[in-house]
């Protein structure tokens, strides 16, 4: 393989556009650029192509075309769900949410409990599950909204959306779900659960960013975030972003077609891409294997620092990111793998691979060969491999592998 | 994406001294897995008192392991004098510059040779006096905030976070530091620590009292540097019991931290007879 080939095995952070989305696209911007708001026939074209996208949305999810609000991305998204669910409800304060959300929701909610607000952040355990009676103990009859992500992004460990989902609505609270690594992955058939809200991202399906949608049950209060014209039946002001819209579309439906594929030929280059890794000594995968997304895996180098491993996969092409502290733009590891109370030795060590559809046989195996001398020359230098080897690790917590 | 240069790249991807010297006359090693770097640094002295051979192991980033490796390189062939002299802004330049969220890395190498030159003069590895813990994430002390910000011209918060990763936890002292800062540059700089008081021949109370103390000056805010803490269980005749908390109970090197280091701060300030002797919660 060639030192310009990229092995990209960090979808979680973005994908690849298909090409089959980039085809949808084009007419959109210098043909058919109308605006589909427009009384003329050249704007108004364009209407049926945008309704034509809120299909096949809906279709993926498995709603009501019109319970699919367009945003500018999973953010937009999180955050106009959360803020309506508080001004739906204004007498009620109180939210619920989790230690190992994604920042759209965490950070919003950790601003929010400085503005008065309550905000229950549920823990997970050495494996990244929820608590079911923990999550029921902690909603009130004063929540206005639990919001828990479908699948987590560094680990892939999927949660009981559904079933907190219930309990939520037993409590009269709304239930909001991240869904932005799940969707396409997992099935999600709105229609037969209690989510009211969530949140997709276009680009982890394979639609280039600045897209979003917001799921918003039909019933369910709702006061947009975004305030201005009339669109989105007026749930979310500002000009359609049609080329985006349309391809987001396009890849719903291709997500639809490949989600078969996604659990058993993607899943199969993951299994072979840890058990491989799990070779190298003293390394763990990170979450719970039995409720996983198909294409993530977290693996912990323990004794080395991510950001070296990431470098040195960089320099031959190979695309992955890290929990450690030296990656997440903070001093400290990853807060999902604090959170899961993984050990130092282990969280500042590890690496996050997500496959996807695009991920061939030949790029895991080029992974595998190539990262078993990379952690041998770093354990070379790491002051606490040689302590390691000399002695049994007695560590309380610590998880042989 | 951190932005290195060329020899930052260079130092991580082929670096030079990597390893143990054989029978070193000075080790200095600083950082903890906890804290997500730490360095291990050894060196060797010629017939002239010069540094014939320095190695180094190093837990970290890129720029820790090249920052590392460049210190080796640096004072290989410098006298003890010459070394000591030797900055993390040296260090730094040397690298042809850090991204300013690295410069930790630099101030590591610092600390671990001035901790290796201790070493070597039969001191403990850190000052005696070394202040009082302000960030406690990375057990961050005033006075080696106010080394670092008077040795590197820093004036912000988020320039000491960069240097010494003090702030960058839980962000809690970040008020404490700001007004250290206001503090430190509307103050000349001070003058030398005071010395350690000197033993006396003790009752029971006052023993049990100096070792409670001594724990508490000499040895908690060093296990907080690593995120642990020590708690005093029972003291009978010279045997001293103490339980580990936090990180340091889950850390491996916890037995030789209680043996060489609580031990020795107990035997130097209170009483060469006592035995430390951990108890498991």
């Amino acid at each position: 393989m060639s030192h310009q080939h990229v092995v990209y095995l960090d979808n979680n952070a973005t994908t690849r556009t298909a090409p089959e989305v980039v085809a949808a696209m084009l007419p959109f911007f210098g043909e058919h650029y109308g605006n589909p708001s427009s009384m003329h026939t050249f704007g108004g074209a364009v209407k049926a192509h945008v309704d034509q996208a809120r299909q096949q949305v809906a279709d993926l999810l498995g709603c009501l075309a019109e319970e699919v609000i367009f945003t500018s991305c999973g953010t937009e998204s999180d955050n106009a769900a959360i803020m309506s669910a508080l001004r739906s409800f204004p007498h009620k304060r109180h939210i619920v949410t989790t230690r190992v959300e994604h920042p759209a929701v965490l950070n919003f909610c950790q601003d929010l409990a400085g503005r008065g607000y309550e905000v229950s952040f549920l823990p997970v355990d050495r494996q990244g599950n929820l608590d079911l009676d923990q999550a029921a103990e902690a909603i009130r009859e004063d929540t206005a909204i639990v919001s828990v992500m479908w699948a987590n992004n560094e680990t892939g460990v999927i949660f009981p959306v559904t079933e907190i989902a219930q309990l939520a609505r037993a409590k009269g609270a709304l239930f909001h779900t991240d869904a932005v690594q799940a969707v396409g992955k997992v099935p999600t058939r709105l229609g037969e659960t209690a989510i009211d809200l969530l949140s997709l991202s276009g680009h982890k399906l394979h639609t280039p960013k600045g897209v979003g949608v917001l799921y918003v049950r039909k019933g369910t209060p709702f006061v947009p975030y975004v305030m201005g014209g009339h669109q989105e039946h007026g749930r979310r002001a500002g000009t359609e972003n049609v080329p985006y819209i349309v391809g987001l579309g396009r890849a719903c439906q291709l997500a639809g077609e490949r989600m078969v594929e996604e659990n058993t030929r993607v899943k199969a280059l993951r299994d072979r891409l840890e058990k491989g890794l799990l070779e190298v000594e003293a390394t763990m995968v990170n979450g719970d294997p039995a409720r996983r997304l198909p294409n993530t895996s977290s693996v912990s180098f323990e004794y080395v620092e991510g950001e070296s491993i990431l470098l040195m996969l960089s320099d031959l092409g190979i695309c992955a990111s890290s929990g450690s502290a030296c990656t997440s733009g903070s001093l400290e590891p990853s807060h999902v793998l604090r959170a899961m109370g993984v050990p130092f030795t282990a969280a500042h060590g590890s690496i996050r691979f997500s496959l996807s559809y695009y991920t061939t046989q030949e790029e895991v195996d080029y992974v595998l060969k190539h990262m078993p001398p990379i952690i041998e020359r770093l354990r070379k230098i790491s002051p606490f491999w040689a302590r390691h080897q000399a002695r049994a690790c007695a560590t309380p917590g610590y998880v042989q592998p | 994406m951190w932005e290195y240069t060329d020899k930052v790249r260079k130092y991580f991807t082929d670096p030079v001294n990597v390893g143990e010297v054989e029978k070193p006359d000075g080790v200095g090693e600083v950082g903890s897995l906890a804290c997500g770097d730490a360095l291990r640094l050894t060196f060797k002295l010629d017939e002239q008192g010069k540094i014939a051979d320095a190695r180094f192991q190093t837990f970290g980033c890129a720029s820790a392991i090249a920052s590392s490796s460049a210190l080796t390189e640096m004072i290989k062939g410098k006298t003890l004098e010459e070394a000591a002299q030797v900055t993390n802004r040296d260090i730094a330049d040397f690298l042809g510059g850090l991204p300013p969220e690295k410069m930790h890395c630099s101030v590591m190498g610092e600390q671990a040779l001035q901790a290796a030159i201790r070493n070597y003069q039969g001191l403990e590895p850190l000052p005696s006096e070394e202040g009082e813990v302000v960030c406690e994430c990375f057990g961050v002390t005033d006075q080696e905030i106010e080394r670092v910000a008077r040795g590197n011209n820093l004036h912000s918060v988020e320039e000491i976070t960069n240097y010494t990763k003090a702030g960058g936890g839980c962000g809690k002292c970040v008020d404490k530091i700001e007004a250290l800062l206001a503090k430190i540059w509307s103050q000349p700089a001070p003058q030398a620590a005071a010395p350690a008081p000197a033993k006396k021949k003790l009752t029971n109370i006052q023993k049990m009292k100096l070792i409670e103390e001594t724990l508490e000056r000499e040895v908690r805010p060093a296990l907080k540097a690593d995120g642990g803490d020590i708690e005093l269980i029972d003291i009978a005749g010279d045997v001293v019991q103490v339980s580990l908390r936090g990180r340091c109970a889950a850390c491996a090197a916890s037995q030789a931290t209680l043996g060489q280091f609580v031990q020795t701060k107990l035997r130097e300030f209170v009483s060469e007879d006592l035995i430390v002797e951990e108890v498991r919660p």
